[in-house]
C-alpha cells in the first residue's frame, strides 16, 4: 500500500477506503481495542459484499468473532449471518449452499468464517469434507494463532515456542512445541480445490483482491487471513498492523495464492527482516530473549521463515538462521 | 398402494414423498439402508430436485441440515447410536435455533462395548435436547410418522426425531401402504420458513444470549414442547381423515378400558406385548397396553386419563439410566404421582437381547417385583461377575 | 411472521452500543507545521501547493504560492531553498525538488499570463515603500493586496534591487524578472525609478500613512587587507551592477582571477568572471569548504566549471599582482580558527572582493528614535516597525539572515504590521503549530523514488541554467511530498479502524466518531504523515 510517486492515490482505491463501503461489520461490536480479527472480517466481508452486490450469506463458527459481533440484543452484522457451533461452520455453509441451489438462488454466495481454533482443530473434519465435496463455499480463516476467546490457549496454529496459557514456558519447557505448526493452506491445497490464498490485514488491497477473486469462483475456496491479537500476543493495541506487516516481512507469514493444488502467485517481500525483529515485538516470545533463553530458539523460527521464503519464492535471498 | 418392503425402504419412500430439499447421509448401522434408499430415489428421479449430500460425519450431517433448513429448505437426515452422540452438539443446536429438521433415529444401543443391535439408549441420550421424539411401532407407522413429522416440525418450529427400532423395523420386510405423491402433497404443503438466510433481510441467527434472557428462551422452548402435544394429536387426526389410517398421536390404547394392569412400552416391542396380553386376557386376566408414540413432549395428562383407574402399571423399557433405573418408568411415575398406582420397571431388550413372549408373560404374572426387573438377565453370569468385580473395588477395605 | 426470540437479531443493532466509553486515550487529527514551511523564510505553504501541483492544479498551486511570495519564478531560481534541507523526505530517499517545482509553476504563470487575485477593498491609506528590491516590491504587493495605495521609490534606473544588480543573469534571466515585477505593477503598485531618496524627510515623498524602508545593503564591507602598488581589486556588488547597467564598460579582469569570500556573492562573482573570459578563477575562503555560506549547489556548479576553492586561507595583503595569503588552522576541538603562520603568494591579474555588504544608515539619520545595532542594522519590533511610529524596515538592513527570501518574509510581516497600524487595530496573536518531524512519520507507506537532481548543462554563458519541469514531471516530483503533519487523505485511518470509528464523508473529509472509538491507536500508528496524535481522553 505505498503511495507511488507516479500513480495517483486514486489508483489504489480499495473498498475499505470508499466512503460508501458496506460496513458489513458495523460499530458497537465488543472486539477488544486494536482487534485484528474485527478488521480482517470487515475487510473480507466488505470486499465480498461489494463484489456480489450484497448477495452473500455468512456462516460463522463459534469464537471471538462470533461472540463479540452477535450478542443479544446487539448484532454488528449487516449481512445475513448464521452461527451454529464451534466445529461445524463449513458443514453448515455446505447446507446453506445446497439450499440456495435447491431454491435456484445460486447467485447468492456463501461464506463460512472462523478463527484458527475452529479451522485448524475442532472444525478440521468438516472443513476437509467441504473441500472434498468441492462445495460452493468460500471459507475464510482469521488466524490469530491461539484460542483467544477462551483466554489464549494453544491451537494448531500457534507457532512453535510461543507462550500461551497452556504452553507457559518454564526452566525445562520453552513454549508451544509443535515443530513447524499445522499448515492449513497446504492441507487445503492437498484437496485440489480451485482457489486458496493467504492474506493479511497489513495489506488490504491484496486482501480485497484475493477475496474478490475467491468469491467469483465456484467450488470450495479457502482464504487464510493473518490477524494479530494484541491481548494474546502481548503488544500495544496500536501496533496490530505493524505486527502483521512484520510477520510478512520476515517470511513467517507468506502471502501466496494456489489454484487446483498448485501455487500460482506469491507476494515478494520488499524489505526482508530477520524473524527476531518480529518476535521481539511480542511478549509471547519474550522468553526467547531472556537470560535463560536457549541459543537455538530464534533459529528454529528463522528456519521456518527461510523455508517459507524458499517454498513460496518470497525473496531473492534468505537470512542466515 | 401396498408393497412388501424393508422398513428402511418404506421410510426412504416416505421421506422422498415429503420432498425434502436437502438430505444428508452418513452411514451407520442400522440406519444406513434409509439414506441409501433415499439416495437411490433422488438419483433415479423420484426427487430429482433434491440435494443428496454425502458428508464426512454425523456432526456434518446434522450441521448441513441446519444450514439448509436455516436457508429455508426442508431438510432431512438419519442416524443411529454413536452417530447421534457424535452429532449431539448439533442436536441441541437445531432445536435451540428452532429449525424444523426431521431426522430418523434407527434405534441402537450405545457402546462401549460396541454393539450394533437395538435398544433405546441412543434416543434416551437425546431426550432433553428439545426435539419432538416419536416412536414407531410398525413399519407402516414409521412411514406415516415421517409424513406427519414434517408437518408437526414445521408447525412447531421444532426439530422432530422419528425413532425406529434398529433391525427389528429397519431391516424387517413388512407389508406397507405407500400413499401417492398427490396425497402427500395435499397433506404436507410446501415448506414456508419462519426465518431464513436472505440477503434482502439480513438477520443474524444464532446469537449469544446472556443470563438476562437465557431463561426466557428456555421457558418458551418448554411451553412450545408442551403445546406440541395438541399439534401432534391434531396432525394425527388429520392424517387419519385423509389416509384412513390410525397412525401417530400421543399414545395408542389397547384394552385399557377395564384393565387392572397396563403395560406401557415404546416402539416395536408393543406388538409382542399385545400378543402376550391377548393370551393372558384369554385366560381371564385383565391387562391392557399403552403404546407411547410421543415420548417428547411427554403426554402426562393423556397417560393420567388412561391410567386413572388402573392398579398396576408395568413399564417395559429398552433403556435405563445407570445407577437409578428406567427413564420411561420414572417419567410415568411422575405423570401419575397423584394417582394411587404401582409403577413397575421392566428393563428389556438391552443391546438387542431377545424379548420373548414367555419372558414377558412370566414377568407380567409376577405378584411381586424387584425395584427394577432385568428381563432375561443371565443370573449366573451376572452374579459371578458381580462378585469378582466387587472384590476388586472393595478389596482393600474388606 | 413469528420471530425466534433472542437467538435471532435484526442487522446492525450493535450501533446502540457506544464502545467509546472504553476509551482512555483518544486520537485527534492535527495540523502540523511541515518542516519545509517552518524553515522557509518567506513562510510559504509549500505542502499545500505541492498537493495542488500533485493533483495537476497548477494554477491553484500558484495562487497558494503568491499568498506568501509574489515571485515564484524568480525564487524558483535564486532561493537557496532551506526547505529542501529540512524536508523529511531527505531522510528517506532525497528531499522533494521544491525549488524546481516552484520555478516550473512560476514559469507556467508567466507563460499563461496568470494575474493576482483581486485586492481587498480600497482602504484609502497611502503607503510609501523605499527600495524596489525583492523586499520592497513584495511589501508593495502585500500592501496592495490588503487594499492600500502603494508607491515604490527606487534610486536605480530599474526595479529589482539585488535581484537585478546582485545576481548574475545565468541564474536569473531578465525576462523572468521583468515579467514578475510587471505583474506587481499591473496589480496597481506605482514604481518610481531613478529617484534616490537620501532621507525620509525629502520633499518628494509628501503625505503618507506609513513607510516601509527596504533600501538594502549595497555598500561593500570594509576590509583590513593591505593593498598597495595598484592592486587590481574589484568589488563584487559593483561588478554585478556594472554588468547590468553598463555591460559594455566592465573592469578588466585579466586571465588569473581570485575571488575573496565564501558566500553566494563570491561564488556568483567567480562564475561571472569565468564567463567574462578569465582563464583561471580561484576562490579564497578562510574556513573549510563545508563552512562556506554559499549554497552547495552553487559551489558544486562552480567546481564543475573548473573554479578552484582555496580553503583555510585569508588574504593578508595585495601588492600589485601579488597576493600574500595566510594559511589558517583549526584547533583540535575544531572550534577556534587561527593563522597557522604559513604563508603563500599567488600571482593574480585581479582580485574580486565578496566579503559582505553594509547598508547606508544615513537614510534614517533624521530620526533619533530609530536605533542602529552594533552591526549596523536597524532595530525593529515583531511587526517590523522601527522605534519611529509608522516607519517600518526590513530585508538586509534589519538583523537576521540576508537573503532574498528573508526579505520577502520581512515584507509579508511588515505588510501585516503596517495594515494593522494604519487601520488602528491590533494584530491577533498567531499560534504556530508543532513542527512535524521525521520520527512521527510511518514511512512504510511511501514508495522509494529517489530524488533526481536536475542536471545543469555546463554552458559558460550568461544564458539561464536549467529548464523548467514538464507538467508530468511537476506532478511526479510534487507527488514525492510526504505531507508531513497533515492529512493527505490516504484513508489509512478509515481503512484500518477495527471499530469503524472514522467517518469518511462524501467529500473525502474525515472525522472521528468518538461514540465508537475505543482508543486503540492504530489510526495514529498507521498514519503515514503523523497527522493523528493520541491524547489523554478527558471525557466526563
Amino acid at each position: 500500500m505505498s503511495y507511488s510517486t507516479l500513480k495517483d492515490v486514486e489508483e489504489f482505491t480499495t473498498v475499505q477506503s470508499s466512503h460508501d463501503r458496506p460496513n458489513t461489520l458495523t460499530s458497537g461490536h465488543r472486539g477488544c481495542q486494536g482487534c485484528g480479527e474485527a478488521l480482517g472480517a470487515r475487510c473480507a466481508i466488505d470486499a465480498a459484499h461489494r463484489e456480489t452486490n450484497g448477495k452473500i450469506i455468512v456462516v460463522n463458527a463459534t469464537g471471538c468473532l462470533e461472540v463479540f459481533t452477535c450478542y443479544f440484543p446487539e448484532n454488528s452484522w449487516n449481512v445475513p449471518w448464521l452461527h451454529s457451533l464451534f466445529g461445524n461452520a463449513p458443514a453448515v455453509a455446505t447446507g446453506v449452499a445446497a439450499a440456495l441451489r435447491r431454491q435456484g438462488r445460486d447467485d447468492v454466495r456463501v461464506i463460512a468464517q472462523g478463527g484458527d481454533g475452529s479451522t485448524f482443530d475442532i472444525g478440521m473434519g468438516c472443513l476437509s469434507g467441504m473441500f472434498d465435496r468441492n462445495d460452493d463455499v468460500l471459507y475464510i480463516c482469521y488466524d490469530n494463532q491461539a484460542y483467544m476467546n477462551t483466554g489464549v490457549q494453544r491451537s494448531g496454529a500457534t507457532p512453535p515456542l510461543a507462550r500461551t496459557a497452556t504452553t507457559l514456558p518454564n526452566k525445562s519447557y520453552m513454549g508451544s512445541d509443535s515443530q513447524t505448526g499445522k499448515n492449513v493452506p497446504k492441507i487445503a491445497m492437498a484437496h485440489g480445490i480451485p482457489y486458496i490464498a493467504t492474506a493479511s490485514i497489513a495489506n488490504i488491497p491484496d486482501l480485497e483482491e484475493k477475496v474478490r477473486r475467491a468469491i467469483g469462483i465456484h467450488g470450495a475456496r479457502y482464504v487464510h487471513i493473518h490477524v494479530p491479537c494484541p491481548l494474546g500476543w502481548g503488544y500495544p493495541t496500536s501496533e496490530t498492523i505493524k505486527i502483521a506487516r512484520l510477520a510478512i516481512q520476515c517470511g513467517l507469514f507468506p502471502l501466496f495464492e494456489a489454484e487446483h493444488g498448485k501455487q500460482v502467485r506469491s507476494t515478494q517481500i520488499e524489505d526482508l527482516i530477520p524473524v527476531e525483529e518480529y518476535l521481539r515485538s511480542q511478549k509471547r516470545f519474550a522468553h526467547l530473549f531472556g537470560k535463560n533463553a536457549p541459543a537455538d530458539a530464534i533459529g528454529v523460527l528463522q528456519n521456518i521463515a527461510n523455508s517459507n521464503i524458499e517454498l513460496y519464492r518470497l525473496s531473492g535471498g534468505i537470512l542466515n538462521a | 398402494m401396498l408393497y412388501q418392503l424393508e422398513g428402511s425402504q418404506a421410510i426412504a419412500k416416505a421421506v422422498v414423498l415429503c420432498r425434502p430439499g436437502v438430505v444428508c447421509a452418513y452411514p451407520i448401522t442400522p440406519q444406513t439402508h434409509i439414506v441409501e434408499g433415499i439416495g437411490e430415489l433422488i438419483r433415479s428421479g423420484d426427487l430429482s430436485e433434491g440435494e443428496f449430500i454425502n458428508v464426512e460425519s454425523e456432526m456434518a450431517a446434522l450441521s448441513v441440515a441446519i444450514g439448509s433448513q436455516a436457508t429455508g429448505v426442508r431438510s432431512y437426515t438419519a442416524t443411529s447410536s454413536q452417530g447421534l452422540l457424535y452429532m449431539m452438539e448439533a442436536v441441541y443446536n437445531a432445536s435451540g435455533m428452532e429449525l424444523p429438521i426431521v431426522m430418523t433415529l434407527g434405534n441402537r444401543t450405545i457402546g462401549a462395548p460396541i454393539n450394533i443391535w437395538n435398544d433405546h439408549s441412543d434416543a434416551m441420550a437425546a431426550r432433553d435436547a428439545g426435539w419432538i421424539m416419536l416412536f414407531a411401532e410398525t413399519n407402516q407407522e414409521a412411514l406415516d410418522l415421517h409424513i406427519q413429522a414434517f408437518k408437526i416440525a414445521e408447525k412447531m418450529l421444532c426439530p422432530t426425531m422419528i425413532c425406529v427400532d434398529g433391525f427389528i423395523l429397519t431391516h424387517a420386510y413388512e407389508r406397507v401402504d405407500i400413499p401417492f405423491q398427490e396425497e402427500v402433497d395435499e397433506f404436507l404443503p410446501p415448506y414456508v420458513p419462519n426465518i431464513y438466510m436472505d440477503e434482502r433481510n439480513p438477520i443474524a441467527v444464532g446469537a449469544m444470549v446472556s443470563p438476562e434472557y437465557f431463561m426466557e428462551v428456555r421457558y418458551l422452548a418448554h411451553r412450545k414442547q408442551t403445546d406440541a402435544l395438541e399439534i401432534i394429536s391434531l396432525v394425527s387426526d388429520e392424517f387419519k381423515r385423509q389416509f384412513s389410517r390410525d397412525s401417530g398421536g400421543l399414545l395408542r390404547k389397547y384394552h385399557t378400558d377395564n384393565a387392572k394392569t397396563v403395560v406401557i412400552a415404546m416402539g416395536s416391542v408393543s406388538g409382542t406385548i399385545k400378543d402376550v396380553v391377548d393370551e393372558l386376557n384369554a385366560s381371564g386376566e385383565m391387562f391392557g397396553v399403552v403404546s407411547l408414540v410421543s415420548y417428547r413432549p411427554f403426554p402426562s395428562a393423556a397417560l393420567r386419563m388412561v391410567l386413572k383407574n388402573v392398579a398396576k402399571v408395568i413399564v417395559v423399557e429398552k433403556a435405563f439410566a445407570l445407577g437409578i433405573g428406567g427413564f420411561l418408568s420414572q417419567e410415568v411415575e411422575l405423570a401419575l404421582k397423584d394417582i394411587d398406582v404401582r409403577v413397575i420397571s421392566v428393563v428389556a431388550g438391552i443391546g438387542g437381547r431377545s424379548i420373548t413372549r414367555n419372558l414377558l408373560k412370566e414377568c407380567f404374572l409376577k405378584r411381586t417385583h424387584e425395584q427394577i426387573t432385568f428381563l432375561g438377565l443371565k443370573e449366573d453370569i451376572a452374579a459371578e461377575k458381580y462378585t469378582s468385580l466387587k472384590l476388586h473395588y472393595l478389596g482393600g477395605m474388606i | 411472521m413469528p420471530k425466534t426470540f433472542a437467538t435471532v437479531i435484526e442487522a446492525g443493532t450493535s450501533l446502540g452500543n457506544h464502545t467509546g466509553s472504553w476509551r482512555t486515550i483518544k486520537p485527534e487529527y492535527i495540523a502540523g507545521l511541515p518542516p519545509c514551511s517552518a524553515t522557509c523564510p518567506a513562510g510559504e505553504n509549500i505542502q499545500l501547493w505541492l498537493s495542488l501541483a500533485k493533483a495537476g492544479k497548477f494554477r491553484e498551486a500558484w495562487e497558494v504560492m503568491v499568498r506568501d511570495n509574489p515571485f515564484p519564478a524568480i525564487m524558483g531560481r535564486i532561493c537557496y531553498h532551506s526547505c529542501e534541507k529540512t524536508c523529511c523526505r531527505g531522510q528517506f530517499d532525497g528531499s522533494v525538488n521544491i525549488n524546481m517545482i516552484e520555478r516550473s509553476i512560476g514559469d507556467a504563470a508567466i507563460t499563461n499570463g496568470w494575474k493576482f487575485a483581486d485586492s481587498a477593498q480600497n482602504s484609502g491609506k497611502k503607503i510609501i515603500v523605499v527600495g524596489a528590491g525583492p523586499g520592497g516590491l513584495s511589501a508593495a504587493y502585500f500592501l496592495r493586496k490588503l487594499g492600500h495605495e502603494v508607491t515604490v521609490y527606487e534610486s536605480r534606473a530599474k526595479p529589482g534591487g539585488m535581484m537585478r544588480y546582485g545576481v548574475p543573469r545565468y541564474r536569473l534571466s531578465t525576462e523572468v524578472m521583468d515579467a514578475e515585477i510587471k505583474r506587481i505593477e499591473d496589480y496597481g503598485v506605482k514604481i518610481i525609478c531613478g529617484n534616490k531618496i537620501s532621507g525620509i524627510h525629502d520633499d518628494i515623498i509628501g503625505e503618507f500613512d506609513a513607510l516601509y524602508a527596504a533600501i538594502g545593503a549595497h555598500r561593500a564591507s570594509k576590509t583590513d587587507v593591505i593593498m598597495k602598488n595598484g592592486a587590481a581589486v574589484i568589488d563584487a556588488i559593483d561588478l554585478f551592477r556594472r554588468l547590468e547597467e553598463t555591460p559594455m564598460d566592465l573592469p578588466s579582469f585579466g586571465q588569473k582571477v581570485f575571488v575573496y569570500g565564501g558566500g553566494n556573492t563570491a561564488v556568483d562573482a567567480a562564475r561571472t568572471a569565468l564567463r567574462l573570459g578569465a582563464e583561471s578563477v580561484k576562490i579564497i575562503y578562510r574556513r573549510t569548504i563545508n563552512d562556506m555560506p554559499a549554497h552547495e549547489i552553487e559551489i558544486n556548479a562552480a567546481l564543475s566549471e573548473g573554479i578552484e576553492i582555496l580553503c583555510l586561507r585569508t588574504i593578508n595583503s595585495i601588492d600589485g599582482n601579488s597576493i600574500l595569503v595566510d594559511k589558517m588552522n583549526y584547533d583540535e576541538e575544531f572550534e577556534i580558527l587561527s593563522k597557522s603562520g604559513d604563508t603563500e603568494v599567488f600571482q593574480a591579474d585581479s582580485v574580486i572582493f565578496a566579503i559582505g555588504q553594509a547598508m547606508d544608515t544615513g537614510f534614517f539619520r533624521d530620526f533619533d528614535a530609530i536605533r542602529v545595532t552594533e552591526k549596523g542594522r536597524i532595530e525593529v519590533d515583531r511587526n517590523m516597525m522601527t522605534q519611529e511610529e509608522g516607519i517600518f524596515a526590513g530585508g538586509d538592513i534589519v538583523p537576521g539572515k540576508r537573503s532574498v527570501t528573508t526579505a520577502i518574509g520581512h515584507a509579508k510581516k511588515a505588510a501585516r504590521g503596517i495594515d494593522t497600524y494604519v487601520r488602528g487595530v491590533t494584530m491577533p496573536n498567531k499560534t504556530k503549530n508543532d513542527v512535524a518531524h521525521f520520527k512521527k512519520l510511518n514511512t512504510v507507506y511511501y514508495r522509494k523514488d529517489p530524488r533526481i537532481n536536475v542536471s545543469r548543462p555546463n554552458d559558460l554563458s550568461f544564458h539561464e541554467i536549467g529548464v523548467s519541469y514538464s507538467d508530468r514531471e511537476i506532478v511526479r516530483q510534487a507527488s514525492r511530498c510526504f505531507s508531513c503533519g497533515n492529512c493527505f487523505h490516504c484513508y489509512n485511518c478509515y481503512e484500518y479502524c477495527p471499530d469503524n470509528a472514522i467517518i469518511k464523508h462524501l467529500d473525502g473529509s474525515l472525522e472521528i466518531n468518538y461514540n465508537y472509538c475505543k482508543g486503540c491507536g492504530i489510526c495514529s500508528s498507521e498514519c503515514p504523515c503523523g497527522a493523528i496524535r493520541m491524547v489523554a481522553d478527558e471525557k466526563g
